[in-house]
């Protein structure tokens, strides 16, 4: 799949179909990929990697790329296409600027699964098959691929590339997946388990803000976080309370746009499990208002800026409450 | 330290300026009675509420808060009322989730002309506030003034 990738990116730049080409490569360790802008066949060729740790969405760097001038090459995993279309619906990312070429994607490893399998001193892992091969400093190892992938990935909820202009390795489904199962185990708890759940979460948040800088819904020039007037200004939590006021207000921001890319938890230096927090409104919004997957449909109202006129009144969060 | 005397909640109730602040004002000219407890903020419409005010409210010392809006289908901007709802639910639902008492939150509607409903919803919101306690899981410890 690299080849093929790295052979497109070269096209695209050679030809002149696009002045650059947003893609991956390896940062300090070769499982810190990170997005990347290359300009010509030597970089790309020295660079550019796709593997089984691009988990990076690219969808977002799009807003400022499109706005350069010159065609920009974006290479996007299904799930980044549902944040691209989300994008455009909010007028956000020029699409004509854009030459978008749709990756298929097996899902994305997660480096905290392979050292949790007792892999020590990993330097390099490859794909093969249904199997992760781990080059370690003892040796190969081999791990199912499966056991490696992230969570977000173990409950993939599409394979299908949106709004591409090509695609590498064809069109996949939409799968059911098991991702609200997290969130209806929290919900079997009591309230006190909950509050002790999120509070030993939430306790750890440093306040780095990079869920909200990598977070493709939280793309306002203008954050509520950055304003000092607000009283919610980016600065370490001093309090219990403003690490809750954080993530609340952040998963409301995104509330009816997320697209549940699970960036926000890939990011965060402190493994909160954020996407619990997004899946929460996700399947709230499915249950109360019928189903809803944000970037899916560009013609759709979303979920928030909608209404019916026989909507549940609030009061359905105190009755649910009591028959669980 | 005050051991003896007994728990009074503060409750902050968001009124909508076209109905339940005048309901509110019903309520007062024929005298009906509803805890000091609560403390009125009149906005333009249920929909102004920004879900941060509410935490705002919670973390500067609310131990309840409540909104009141027109009916729905009465809103005097037409449809805020059915935004404020949608927007509401999802957020009782989510403190409702991170673990915090979710009889904390109500909407109620309350029109102009419903004076002894607002006095009713009043005095059965602080009763019910007034037996969770005081408001500790959002809490800002820096805002208690004793």
């Amino acid at each position: 799949m690299q080849e093929r990738v790295k052979a497109k990116a070269i096209e695209l730049l050679e030809s002149g179909a696009c002045t650059r080409v947003l893609g991956w490569k390896a940062g300090e360790f070769f499982y810190d990929v990170t997005p990347a802008v290359f300009t010509s066949r030597e970089e790309v060729e020295r660079d550019f990697v796709f593997g089984p740790f691009c988990g990076a969405n690219l969808s977002k760097y799009l807003i400022a790329e499109s706005r350069k001038g010159g065609k920009v090459g974006a290479f996007l995993k299904p799930c980044d296409t549902y944040s691209f279309r989300q994008l455009q619906k909010e007028h956000r990312v020029l699409r004509e600027n854009v030459y978008a070429v749709g990756v298929q994607c097996i899902g994305m490893c997660d480096i905290e699964a392979v050292k949790a399998a007792g892999m020590k001193g990993v330097v390099g892992a490859e794909e093969r098959g249904e199997d992760l091969v781990v080059r370690t400093l003892y040796g190969e190892r081999t791990m199912e691929r499966r056991a490696a992938l992230a969570e977000r990935c173990q409950v993939c909820k599409s394979k299908k590339l949106l709004d591409c202009d090509e695609r590498i390795g064809g069109q996949g489904e939409e799968l059911s997946s098991a991702r609200f199962d997290g969130v209806a185990r929290l919900e079997a708890m009591t309230a006190e388990e909950r509050f002790a759940f999120w509070r030993g979460e939430l306790s750890r948040c440093i306040r780095c803000n990079a869920c909200r800088n990598v977070c493709p819904a939280c793309s306002c020039e203008k954050c509520v976080f950055d304003n000092p007037a607000s009283g919610a200004e980016n600065k370490a939590a001093a309090d219990s309370f403003e690490e809750n006021l954080f993530h609340i207000i952040r998963a409301f921001h995104v509330a009816g746009r997320c697209t549940d890319c699970g960036e926000c938890s890939r990011v965060c230096p402190q493994h909160i499990p954020l996407h619990l927090l997004n899946r929460k409104f996700i399947k709230d919004i499915n249950e109360l208002y019928g189903g809803y997957q944000a970037g899916e449909d560009p013609e759709t109202r979303p979920p928030l800026v909608d209404f019916r006129l026989d909507d549940p009144e609030p009061s359905v969060v105190h009755e649910r409450g009591r028959k669980g | 330290m005050q051991v003896n005397e007994s728990f009074r909640p503060t409750i902050v109730a968001f009124c909508c300026n076209w109905c339940s602040y005048a309901g509110a004002d019903l309520a007062g000219t024929n005298r009906l009675q509803y805890p000091a407890d609560v403390k009125i903020i009149r906005i333009p419409c249920s929909c102004r509420l920004n879900p941060l005010f509410i935490l705002r409210a919670f973390q500067r010392g609310a131990d309840g808060v409540i909104l009141c809006g027109c009916h729905p289908g009465d809103c005097h901007y037409t449809t805020g009322n059915y935004y404020a709802r949608r927007r509401m639910t999802l957020l009782f639902s989510m403190l409702d989730y991170l673990g915090i008492e979710r009889e904390r939150t109500r909407v109620e509607w309350v029109s102009a002309a419903e004076g002894a409903k607002f006095a009713e919803t009043m005095n059965s919101f602080v009763e019910t506030v007034a037996r969770l306690g005081e408001n500790k899981r959002l809490e800002d410890l820096r805002c208690k003034s004793e």
